[in-house]
């Protein structure tokens, strides 16, 4: 009879104390949850009684009413092109249907819609070029970085390169990036845009260097024994690094990543309103040219979505991070 | 007995910027197969130089190294290294590490099942088969010690080379591990070259301790013979009249013979000076 009450009462207890752990642990986010809640109203309240006492040419600075407001339309705007760019694709559809059944010989043609980009079209494409940029850089630096950490005579002739362009503002490089691209990529059917490109080009030049510096640091400082080990055991190269360099620097590989993640956001926005490439930056110029009565509002909320992005991908980076990284009882901020 | 391991005056210099710096001169040693040889000397003495040198991680500059009839001219798994910090990598578990020199040492030869069966006997030998798919970082120092010897003994070395294996463990857990090494031993019969600082423990340990002078130049001092009957209880011992001679023999050895003056400071520097002369005094 033992064998019966016993499972039955485990479960129970187990029950009772997952319960208690959630409890406590509710406690603490409901206190965190509070602190945050009141520093975010607080900075509301600054915020609005600021906007109330500052006059612009284009009216008062927005406060986080308007601003609220302009999401609610940002958004409108962006539904109502959609429902244009379906209109319109029906419509070409008829027509091409007509002209079939006019003349069975008659090859339909397909163009695109070409309204403008929305609000978040631009978030979107802003997002893409970020992730292409980011993506080819760690491609490039976290080999080249392997190769840096082990090699000692490499790292003496690349070290100068590197202290040299890594205070450079990818900004600087954008005048260069954009003719270099313009008299090299030269397709009649590009795959992707000039503008893409060049916003791409300027994402990796920028993300280069820390994801660089940081993965030939990681590299360089393993523990002298672990080397030893590989050493004794006779590893291949390739296994040395596969087996021992890339799991012993993860971290650092990582902390760079995050680092130029957060630069690359940031230069991008910057890149796009120089030069007038797609993305979130030329929304910003754009409406900032347009001088309206409600650009200011629309900016601000522009400069909230690009922060709550930036956050996001800190967040999403740093979950990346902690998932990918063997040192579980390092902190991880 | 035949002799497997032949260091062969070497000798040893560190370049450095104020030329070179001598820590090894002539130094001889000659192992017979399953012998169990313990180094011992006043830290700084180029005890784990001797030891790198054998296992192939430091290249003698004068004099080499023969291994079972072969020169030693880079490191290799026939003569595995246990570390003094164990050196597990921490993002694998116990049986990941002593997988990871399993598979580069026997690879084909061994297929699936055998090479499981191989790492766990290898694993239940120090003890650790009940925690062997926990992570460096979820098990204590002697545990880590022990999964670095796991290691070591499941690579099949001709020679085992333990640099301070215990140094790092506290005094309980160090006779723990003593007591398994022993247990070992009388079960595998490894030839062994163990770096020491622990008087006790080369005495409980060896069949011969080597005594290293100090450097710079240091060599070969003394070496005891140690008769004792295997196997070894550490209680029986304590009270056994040829143990504790023994032991006052290496005792001797390291705090008459090459007593060690330790620099203190600049500050003091006369007065180390004047305790050297009294030194010198004194040995004339």
């Amino acid at each position: 009879m033992s064998t019966i009450t016993t499972p039955s009462e485990t479960p129970h207890s187990q029950f009772s104390e997952k319960l208690k752990n959630l409890f406590e642990g509710s406690g603490e986010w409901l206190k965190t949850g509070i602190i945050s809640l009141t520093g975010i109203l607080v900075f509301l309240l600054i915020w609005s009684v600021a906007a109330n006492n500052i006059n612009t040419s284009l009216g008062a600075f927005p406060g986080p009413q308007s601003v609220a407001g302009q999401f609610q339309s940002l958004y409108n705007e962006h539904t109502a092109e959609r429902v244009k760019e379906i209109a319109f694709y029906e419509r070409q559809d008829v027509r091409n249907a007509k002209r079939m059944a006019a003349d069975p010989t008659y090859q339909p043609k397909v163009r695109k819609y070409t309204g403008k980009e929305t609000f978040i079209d631009q978030i979107g494409t802003s997002l893409i070029t970020v992730a292409s940029g980011f993506i080819l850089a760690a491609l490039i630096a976290i080999p080249l970085g392997i190769a840096v950490g082990l090699n000692k005579t490499l790292n003496t002739a690349i070290n100068p390169i590197i202290q040299t362009f890594k205070p450079v503002s990818p900004l600087a490089w954008l005048p260069l990036v954009t003719m270099v691209v313009s008299a090299l990529y030269t397709t009649d059917d590009p795959m992707f845009a000039k503008s893409f490109v060049n916003s791409l080009i300027t994402v990796t030049l920028c993300c280069l260097w820390p994801m660089l510096i940081n993965t030939s640091v990681g590299v360089a400082s393993i523990e002298k024994d672990l080397v030893n080990v590989s050493k004794v055991l006779r590893l291949s190269a390739l296994t040395h690094v596969r087996k021992i360099v890339l799991p012993a620097s993860v971290p650092m590989i990582f902390t760079g990543m995050r680092l130029s993640l957060s630069i690359a956001w940031m230069v991008l926005i910057a890149a796009e309103m120089l030069a007038q490439n797609p993305g979130l930056g030329k929304f910003v110029w754009d409406e900032f040219q347009n001088g309206s009565s409600e650009s200011l509002s629309r900016i601000m909320a522009a400069v909230l979505v690009i922060g709550f992005i930036g956050f996001l991908l800190d967040r999403g980076m740093l979950q990346l991070q902690r998932f990918v990284s063997w040192d579980k009882s390092s902190e991880v901020r | 007995m035949s002799i497997i391991l032949d260091i062969d005056h070497v000798d040893m210099e560190f370049p450095t910027p104020k030329g070179p710096f001598t820590a090894l001169k002539d130094v001889s040693l000659k192992i017979a197969k399953g012998e169990f040889i313990s180094l011992i000397g006043h830290s700084g003495c180029g005890k784990s130089t001797v030891l790198n040198i054998v296992a192939g991680l430091h290249q003698a500059t004068k004099g080499g190294v023969v291994l079972n009839g072969k020169e030693v001219s880079e490191p290799g798994p026939e003569r595995a290294v246990v570390f003094q910090n164990h050196s597990l990598l921490p993002w694998l578990t116990a049986y990941e590490n002593v997988e990871l020199a399993v598979k580069q040492v026997f690879g084909k030869k061994k297929n699936k099942q055998e090479t499981k069966d191989w790492i766990e006997y290898n694993l239940e030998l120090v003890h650790m088969d009940h925690a062997m798919h926990k992570r460096p970082d979820e098990i204590s120092g002697g545990m880590k010690q022990r999964v670095g010897i796991a290691r070591a003994l499941a690579m099949q070395p001709d020679i085992l080379l333990m640099d301070e294996p215990f140094g790092a463990l506290d005094a309980l857990t160090r006779a723990h591990m003593q007591d398994s090494l022993m247990e070992i031993q009388n079960e595998l019969n490894n030839t062994v070259i163990m770096i020491t600082h622990d008087v006790d423990e080369a005495v409980l340990l060896s069949d011969r301790i080597v005594m290293m002078t100090n450097g710079p130049s240091a060599t070969v001092g003394e070496i005891l013979d140690v008769k004792l009957e295997r196997p070894r209880s550490r209680l029986e011992l304590a009270d056994n009249p040829e143990y504790n001679h023994l032991r006052s023999e290496v005792l001797k050895f390291l705090y008459e013979k090459q007593r060690k003056v330790e620099n203190i400071g600049s500050q003091k520097k006369n007065k180390k000076e004047s305790i050297q002369r009294q030194e010198k005094t004194a040995a004339a």
